[in-house]
């Protein structure tokens, strides 16, 4: 970890940005602070997003880690678990072999850590944290006491979504989705610790999402106007929308489920519900389909949430692996505004198969078509913006590379499932899992890889390994199509989704069960690939190349006008003025085949 | 390094950070509460059986007079700032967590009368409904409280050091303080009138 | 914030919030007057909602200032109103297919999983 400058220590609390209210001057800032308030309860963007980002890799790894012994039960059913199949316990693994109840668990809790402990934070609370101030000119962000409180709140979420393994019965079950009546009536205590634990997270998103707003808006530099953006900015801004204005009725959701669960209320629960051969004894009056309007209200826009931070870093490194200009700049930050707004707008698209009837099926479907438009836009603008460049091949640059086609999978599959009456047959089958995996897996997190890479030598100094580099990117690229790839067959075959024995018991299924063990495989190669990767991530903190503090030669304000590490306090020596757009590259008549956005030209 | 516009305006956005922070949270709170109302309204058009208790509107009437008093309150207590009238500014905010606290007592009466009459949260939706509605309100309310008691407690030092900025502090209270009095308005006739 | 803070300008402030308070409290006793007389349900609540938004946008304009706020926060609050309004979606929907039909409510076996 690099050294990071004293901080200067926090004053006032709450509401507004601490600020140096002082009439005395500046050697207040230079003494020492305490391991506890340097490292542990900074308020400093740039330690609050390394805090954001291991944290956010470890829950990655134990949602990989969750997913591998699903897949193993898959591709080897009834088989125990090797090495690790007597740490599962015998309620959840008697002789090491999976009981259904606790694939459940691993089903579900995979979905939630990936999706909110491990992505989102990665992509928005480490990403967006280190790197929007620096990309914008400015000293932090603007509420820095709110930022420690973001990451703090998610950190306690994690904590009680872990606990919930613990809880008698095992994690919660109902999927990443928490259906009622199953999640209310059916499952067990561990699901009451997954409605806590996503409060939580919700609070810590809001907060953050404030944060990001206010930060973005107030505190660009000066010439920084918003055409001048880099687009991960722009990502992060809409990004930041989404999160605070569709997350709250999911917040709401949560408390209606919790009170169903904790106190016995019917807000999801109709009437006559009969559960293991009983009535269920309470009011009901209530609406199962209720809870999936409001939790999809949020889960869509989420989606995006999931990547458009992406597309952000893909552009960034692109455009300066490229050494031109990003084609199109304007359609893309048009289109992702209005990408934005249309993702609150297409929910019930996951609910096709509900009954809602043909009036709301019709909305949802056709808000769903257009909202592929801009999809299309952005990824074809960034396609486009290779053309004729001088690529640049390094490790940041290839996984941007494959995420070009694999977000077009992804994205292209997902068009069937937004069409009703395909969905009818796709609804809940494999090919879903397919689809959202290709977004994500290949898509959002290969981007994240990416990002790591190219973001690596600002936040340490050093260079990550290209050679250890190119066999974790060539590797995963492979592996990772293995698992997913198949997905699309199986479900095209009907398989449903959440089947513990990966659909052996049906006959619609047996054509395509050997692809099981094919997946199971490829997931288990797709975990050795990340092992270069896991060593080079640590072993370069030390062992890297040294490298000054502009080693890609980018445009964009984190590398021009900064040290790598950026300074401790403040970020800049000077505030940065802007003088031009984001990527400026291979300006003719310019000496260097960049020219960075704060540097003032000599005019002749 | 300070952060920019703590204090200041941005000439672009006429913001201060604060202020645009308190407005962004405040359009997340118009979201859940939305959700809350929406949620209501389907539970209720969706059930053929949905019952709805008579509830205590002198009782809410009173309530509702209480939190529009204190809206009053709380922006003079800003405007006493303005005037660098620290007393009047104690006054007044005071005065707003007196309030406050009055509305949470009329509400506890309300949900000790409810109780005592059999109606819980979990007996019917509308109780399930009413309960979470006025719940996440209270707690609002109770959020407000804390903050307030925070700027006439140790909070108030700022006012020697940062006067402009604790200024900016109450106005931005006062903001969030106005919202709350806002939900109650639609949910006073919704819950209780309608 | 800043510039009209000389005694005038605070005490015409000042006036300003009373007659808005004046104007609240004399709105909150209409309604609740108003819903002692029997009106049917779809007037009950034109009305009630009606008045509500009138003391809500009393709030909004004098006590919150949003009458003098920024194009920011006006626009902000603009697409805020724009997804509420999205939001309530949801209860119309429900029943969109169903408008116009006479409904006979028989109970869970005949209506949707779980809504009717």
């Amino acid at each position: 970890m690099s050294p990071i400058d004293e901080q200067h220590p926090d004053e006032a609390p709450e509401l507004s940005a601490e600020a140096h209210d002082h009439g005395h001057d500046d050697d207040h800032g230079h003494h020492e602070q305490s391991f506890i308030w340097k490292y542990v309860f900074s308020t400093d963007h740039k330690v609050i997003g390394i805090q954001y980002g291991i944290t956010a890799l470890l829950f990655l790894a134990l949602g990989f880690a969750l997913m591998m012994i699903m897949r193993w039960q898959l591709g080897n059913p009834g088989q125990p678990v090797p090495f690790i199949g007597g740490w599962l316990g015998q309620a959840n693994a008697p002789g090491g072999i999976i009981l259904p109840e606790f694939y459940n668990q691993l089903g579900a809790m995979h979905g939630t850590i990936m999706v909110f402990l491990g992505v989102v934070p990665l992509a928005v609370g480490a990403f967006g944290n280190y790197v929007v101030p620096l990309q914008i000119g400015a000293p932090d962000m603007a509420f820095p006491k709110l930022n420690m409180a973001s990451y703090w709140v998610y950190f306690l979420g994690g904590v009680v979504m872990l606990a919930s393994f613990f809880a008698p019965g095992g994690a919660a079950n109902s999927g990443w989705t928490s259906y009622p009546p199953l999640s209310v009536a059916v499952a067990t205590e561990g699901q009451t610790y997954w409605l806590i634990g996503m409060i939580f997270l919700i609070t810590s998103s809001l907060l953050g999402s404030v944060n990001f707003i206010t930060t973005i808006v107030q505190l660009r530099a000066p010439g920084m106007t918003w055409m001048r953006l880099p687009f991960f900015v722009w990502a992060q801004l809409v990004t930041a929308f989404l999160l605070l204005l569709a997350f709250p009725p999911l917040e709401a959701a949560g408390v209606f489920q919790l009170m169903d669960r904790v106190l016995g209320t019917s807000f999801f629960l109709p009437s006559g519900l009969i559960v293991s051969n009983q009535v269920l004894q309470v009011a009901g009056g209530g609406s199962a389909l209720l809870w999936q309007h409001l939790f999809w209200f949020l889960a869509h826009p989420e989606v995006y949430v999931l990547v458009l931070p992406a597309m952000g870093i893909i552009a960034e490194i692109i455009a300066n692996n490229t050494r031109k200009p990003l084609w199109g700049y304007k359609p893309l930050v048009y289109s992702t505004i209005f990408l934005g707004f249309m993702s609150f707008i297409v929910w019930a698209h996951h609910m096709f198969l509900t009954g809602m009837g043909t009036v709301m099926n019709a909305f949802f479907q056709t808000t769903t078509m257009i909202i592929s438009i801009p999809s299309v836009v952005i990824l074809t603008a960034l396609l486009i913006s290779l053309w004729g460049a001088s690529i640049r091949f390094n490790t940041p640059m290839l996984f941007a590379l494959a995420f070009l086609p694999m977000f077009g999978i992804g994205g292209l599959t997902g068009l069937p499932l937004g069409l009703a009456p395909a969905d009818i047959f796709l609804h809940d089958t494999y090919y879903v899992i397919g689809h959202f995996h290709y977004v994500v897996a290949p898509g959002t997190i290969f981007a994240l890889f990416a990002g790591i890479y190219y973001w690596y030598p600002k936040v340490t100094g050093r260079r990550m390994s290209e050679m250890l580099g190119k066999i974790h990117f060539w590797t995963s690229l492979v592996f990772i199509n293995g698992v997913f790839m198949p997905m699309f067959l199986q479900g095209f075959a009907g398989v449903s989704r959440r089947l513990y024995d990966g659909g052996a018991t049906y006959s619609h299924a047996q054509g395509v069960l050997e692809w099981n063990a094919f997946m199971s495989n490829s997931a288990f190669l797709l975990g050795l690939a990340q092992l270069p990767f896991i060593f080079n991530f640590f072993w370069s903190i030390k062992m890297g190349e040294a490298v000054d503090s502009n080693p890609w030669r980018a445009t964009t304000l984190e590398w021009a006008a900064t040290t790598s590490p950026p300074l401790g306090h403040g970020n800049f020596e000077t505030v940065p003025v802007v003088y031009r757009g984001p990527y400026e590259y291979s300006v003719p008549g310019c000496d260097e085949d960049y020219l960075p956005q704060n540097m003032a030209v000599q005019e002749g | 390094m300070e952060i920019p516009y703590t204090v200041e305006v941005r000439p672009d956005t006429g913001l201060y950070n604060a202020k645009m922070g308190i407005w962004l949270f405040l359009a997340s709170e118009v979201m859940l509460f939305g959700a809350l109302f929406s949620s209501y309204i389907i539970l209720r058009t969706g059930n053929p059986d949905w019952v709805q208790h008579s509830m205590n509107v002198p009782l809410a009437t009173l309530n509702t007079m209480i939190l529009i008093s204190s809206s009053v309150t709380v922006i003079m207590s800003w405007a006493s700032l303005r005037l660098n009238n620290f007393a009047r500014f104690r006054m007044f905010l005071g005065g707003t967590l007196l309030l406050a606290a009055g509305f949470m007592v009329v509400k506890g009466i309300e949900y000790s009368q409810e109780f005592s009459q059999g109606l819980f949260p979990w007996s019917d939706n509308y109780m399930g409904i009413y309960f979470t509605l006025t719940g996440l309100h209270g707690l609002h309310v109770v959020g407000g409280m804390v903050v307030f008691g925070y700027l006439l407690g140790p909070g108030a030092k700022m006012w020697k050091t940062a006067p402009e900025q604790f200024t900016n502090r109450i106005e931005c209270v006062g903001l969030y303080w106005h919202f709350v009095d806002l939900v109650w308005i639609f949910l006073f006739p919704s819950l209780y009138l309608l | 914030m800043g510039g009209h803070n000389s005694p005038e300008d605070i005490k015409k402030e000042t006036r300003t919030y009373l007659l808005v308070f004046a104007a609240l409290a004399t709105l909150t006793v209409i309604t609740v007057t108003v819903s002692y007389l029997d009106l049917n349900r779809t007037q009950a609540i034109i009305v009630a909602l009606f008045i509500a938004s009138i003391k809500a946008g009393l709030v909004a304009a004098f006590f919150m200032h949003l009458l003098s706020e920024e194009k920011f926060i006006y626009s902000v609050l603009l697409l805020t109103l724009v997804l509420f309004a999205a939001l309530f979606i949801l209860p119309i929907g429900n029943y969109a297919d169903a408008l116009g039909e006479h409904f006979v409510m028989e109970g869970v076996e005949h209506g949707e999983p779980g809504a009717h």
